[in-house]
């Protein structure tokens, strides 16, 4: 399952190498781990990671938006599955073998929900303070970047730094043209 | 280590609330012309069980407190005071203050005493306003022997284990306790001191005879409560010539009142230790503590309010249990209360009390699963196929234990409504009262079970439908006079199974709603146009809309229709329903239909495409195979089933959910009809699978509410599958009917 699909992925780092980073993990800076998805990077905070999957097929949700790809059976949990690429208005890409899951405990107003998402493939985990962290760019009153927490250059890479708990939490999203603007500006 | 006593807090908080509602239940039953002394009995044995445990667990204020409602309980079930209305109407006032106060001394907080106070006067006022003489009957034994003689007086043998010392429960200290009852004197017994070379210091050796004159048979075990086990002890009532052996008759209901009496019905009482006196170190974790700890815990105790703290001359002296509030470790003498209140705070945790043949049908069934168990694994240590007819006998009867198993711990959560029914006959007493109408509450069905999450969520819903029927339902007398109807109304309220369900009424014979007032308040309010024309239930319908109320002013009491919706809402979340039915004049009936569980439910599988859904079982009648003879087309676009004498309309589950399915012809499929809120529909599929009892999972904890679904569950492949909610699956079919046609075709 979810071991064989990540050492076929590219530097993808296996979950001894998360907990050593987790280790070394100091006051002043937070560990992202990120993924790719058609060609940029994103980051999420290594904290709100649960595990990293390979895909399985998903029970659909009726009547659901074309993004929740279903819920699976997390060991005796229901869980959601969002398709990242779907979500930021990107075209989908085929589910093989290869097709990451990430599968995030996000924090909403009643607690925590464990949601996963589908990403092309997971790249690497960078230690980053938030003085490196750069703001959004201005979007404008009428576009909410909230769920974006901050952008980031990592050897001349830029990295999208997602506020996980705000972008899936699914009805205060903004909607799809709007991300995808955000997103490829 | 020393007894960390707030750890059996909660419990005794659990035994104290119930104690609280069975004597409010004994209270509502009195009827002072013409009452059962034993009801009175068990009113006072709840109020003296409350005291001890209060005094046992260092909560003086209820302690005191509860002393005075039990003085005038003892002295009404004594005969020495008649019973009087305004007596049950200040024990019902000071059962709901000893509520309170316990409730806030659970929460940690500090309780507020002023009406405790209050009714405080008002009791010493009623003790001491007609036989201010016999206001001394509770320093009296007759406490659990009322008919005891009052001269005489208790002698007791008391030789404690040669340990008690080192237990800190020190013999001076329960004399002086002794002492306060009533004229005492105690005699040593000698002879056990060994010779001094072999005598340890820390030891005790002693044995007395004690004679106490005064005290109740209650008073006089308490004293001895924590030595019970420990010692030898014998307590006699000596009555001036004869001697009376006194040993308890009292089946009384707290557990610490009962384990004392349970233990000390014999007049001797060996204790099963058999430490030697040189022991140093106590095998017992609870017996002694290291010096240190107890030098701490000394202080934090006389910090605390608790007047006897452990007597400092032993040796060895530990906190006394009794006053060990908190453990000794785990404080310094500065924050004594604080530590209490976390404690009181975090062992706040739900729990359950379980009838012991509940359990006993646990165990014989987990005994059968072992037997099962070991049967198969000698069968697979050696199997061939000769023994293949055992092996599926023996998984047959796998199966079987497990299914038992099952039911039983699911039984366990199952408690009699009575839990839920047993608060509204204060309720309906109070409200008639303050509103001076007369009813009368039925109970019936009060042993049907529920299960207790269920149970905890019902009650306030109920609460409200009764508030209404009071409020609302029933008329004044003098109108039911009028109207020819007794004068007392009567409020039934009945619990029944049906099916997988329970079904809950609420039934009065006021004079039910007032349909013309709720159609004018709705057209009012734009709910609907003048020119509507509604069934006589879609009018009831109306009250359970947000917002809606037809009361000409908002009482305190509430309105019919205020809050309705959040009743239905409460219920719906409950995946429950409730309706009501009204005749106008003759009252109205409000029915809650309730899933016995929450947990587990019987699922028929079936397939649409390449998806499997759950059907609840309870919700299906039959399952049929098409014949096109059999649908009729209702306007050329519903489909209709005929099925025998009755229409039932044709709903495809592949289009409310939006699958892709094998079949879109009625004929090449199957359909399961159902029922739900009162109607029929056949729900269209592709096929049926087994049938099996499904666990259900919240889909919402991680996701959110999905129409037409009620859950999901993981079938045995590890695949989750959707459950569906059959009444949520009829209202999307008769909204959506139009524009799902619509989809259909330009899919087609």
């Amino acid at each position: 399952m979810s071991d064989q699909a990540l050492s076929n992925v590219a530097s993808a780092p296996s979950n001894e190498d998360v907990e050593t980073a987790l280790g070394a993990n100091d006051a002043a800076t937070d560990q992202y781990l990120t993924f790719i998805m058609a060609n940029e990077e994103y980051g999420v905070d290594i904290l709100s990671v649960q595990e990293i999957r390979g895909w399985e097929a998903a029970t659909p949700i009726p009547n659901s938006p074309d993004f929740v790809k279903g819920v699976i059976n997390l060991r005796g949990t229901i869980v959601p599955i969002i398709d990242l690429r779907l979500r930021f208005g990107l075209n989908q890409a085929d589910y093989g073998p290869m097709t990451v899951v990430i599968v995030l405990k996000v924090a909403n107003d009643k607690g925590n929900k464990v949601i996963g998402i589908v990403v092309d493939a997971v790249s690497d985990v960078y230690s980053l303070s938030s003085e490196d962290m750069r703001q959004p760019p201005e979007m404008g009153d009428q576009v909410n970047t909230s769920f974006i927490k901050g952008l980031v250059d990592v050897q001349g890479k830029m990295v999208i730094l997602l506020n996980i708990d705000v972008l899936l939490n699914l009805k205060e999203l903004p909607d799809v043209d709007t991300l995808k603007k955000i997103v490829t500006d | 280590m020393s007894i960390d006593l707030s750890q059996f807090h909660q419990v005794f908080f659990e035994e104290s609330f119930e104690g609280l509602d069975s004597m409010e239940e004994g209270l509502l039953d009195l009827n002072p012309d013409d009452f059962d002394v034993e009801t009175i009995n068990t009113i006072f044995r709840a109020a003296h069980s409350i005291k001890g445990g209060a005094g046992t667990f260092g909560f003086q204020v209820v302690a005191e407190f509860t002393h005075v409602v039990e003085t005038l309980l003892d002295e009404i079930r004594a005969g020495s005071r008649t019973l009087e209305a305004p007596h049950i109407d200040l024990l019902l006032r000071s059962v709901d203050c000893l509520r309170e106060i316990m409730n806030s001394l659970q929460d940690g907080e500090e309780p507020d005493m002023s009406l405790a106070d209050e009714l405080k006067v008002s009791f010493e006022a009623v003790l001491a306003g007609e036989t201010p003489a016999e206001a001394e009957i509770p320093e009296e034994p007759p406490a659990l022997s009322p008919d005891q003689p009052s001269n005489g007086y208790w002698a007791i043998y008391f030789k404690p284990d040669a340990d008690v010392l080192r237990t800190g429960n020190e013999p001076v200290r329960m004399f002086r306790e002794l002492e306060s009852l009533g004229a005492f004197k105690a005699e040593a017994v000698v002879c056990d001191i060994p010779e001094l070379g072999q005598l340890d210091p820390e030891s005790c050796y002693l044995a007395w005879n004690l004679t106490v004159e005064g005290g109740s048979r209650a008073e006089v075990d308490e004293v001895f409560e924590w030595v019970i086990d420990e010692s030898e002890l014998s307590i006699r009532w000596v009555d001036g010539t004869s001697e009376t052996s006194v040993t308890s008759t009292d089946t009384a209901s707290d557990s610490v009142v009962q384990s004392a009496d349970g233990v000390v019905t014999e007049d001797t009482e060996t204790s099963a230790g058999d430490n030697t006196p040189y022991e140093i170190v106590p095998e017992a974790p609870v017996l002694g503590a290291p010096v240190l700890d107890a030098a701490v815990a000394e202080e934090s105790i006389g910090n605390d309010d608790v007047a006897n703290a452990a007597s400092p001359e032993a040796g060895a002296a530990t906190p006394e249990p009794q006053k060990a509030v908190v453990s000794a470790e785990e404080n310094s003498s500065g924050d004594a209360k604080p530590a209490k209140k976390s404690t009181a705070k975090s062992s706040e945790t739900t729990s359950i009390r379980v009838g012991i043949d509940k359990i006993d049908s646990l165990i014989n069934m987990v005994g059968e699963l072992v037997i099962t168990q070991s049967m198969l694994g000698q069968l697979g240590s050696s199997f061939d196929m000769d023994k293949l007819v055992r092996l599926q006998e023996g998984l047959a009867q796998l199966e079987h234990n497990t299914r038992e198993l099952q039911e039983s711990v699911m039984r366990i959560r199952m408690l009699p409504i009575s839990f839920c029914f047993s608060r509204f006959p204060r309720l309906v007493r109070d409200l008639s009262k303050q509103m001076n109408k007369k009813i009368d509450l039925v109970l019936l069905g009060e042993n049907t079970e529920l299960d207790k999450t269920v149970m905890e969520k019902i009650g306030d819903p109920m609460v409200h439908l009764i508030r209404n029927s009071l409020d609302h339902g029933i008329e004044m007398p003098e109108e039911r006079t009028a109207a020819g109807k007794p004068e007392t109304g009567t409020i039934t309220l009945n619990a029944f199974h049906q099916g997988g369900n329970i079904v809950i009424q609420i039934i009065d014979d006021g004079k039910g709603l007032d349909r013309d007032r709720i159609l004018s308040k709705a057209v009012e309010r734009g709910l609907i146009s003048e020119s509507d024309r509604l069934s006589d239930d879609q009018i009831n319908e109306l009250i359970f809309h947000p917002g809606f109320s037809t009361a000409d002013k908002i009482s305190d009491i509430s309105g019919r229709g205020v809050g309705m919706d959040v009743v239905r809402r409460n219920i719906q979340e409950l995946n429950g329903s409730v309706e009501v039915e009204s005749t106008p004049g003759e009252g109205s009936t409000f029915t809650i239909r309730l899933p016995l569980t929450l947990a587990i439910l019987d699922g028929q599988l079936v397939r649409v495409g390449k998806e499997v859904f759950i059907l609840p079982l309870v919700s299906i009648i039959e399952s049929l195979q098409v014949d096109l003879g059999m649908i009729n087309n209702v306007g050329g676009q519903s489909e209709v089933l005929r099925l025998r004498d009755e229409y039932v309309p044709i709903v495809k589950l592949h289009e409310l959910l939006n699958v892709e399915p094998d079949n879109y012809e009625l004929e090449n499929g199957l359909l399961v009809v159902v029922e739900a809120d009162n109607s029929k529909v056949g729900l269209f599929v592709d096929d049926l699978l087994a049938q099996q009892q499904v666990v259900i999972k919240s889909l919402e904890q991680n996701y959110q509410r999905v129409e037409g679904i009620s859950g999901a569950t993981i079938l045995g492949d590890g695949k989750v599958a959707l459950i569906v909610d059959i009444s949520g699956v009829l209202k999307m079919a008769s909204q959506n009917n139009g524009r799902l046609k619509n989809k259909d075709h330009q899919a087609a």
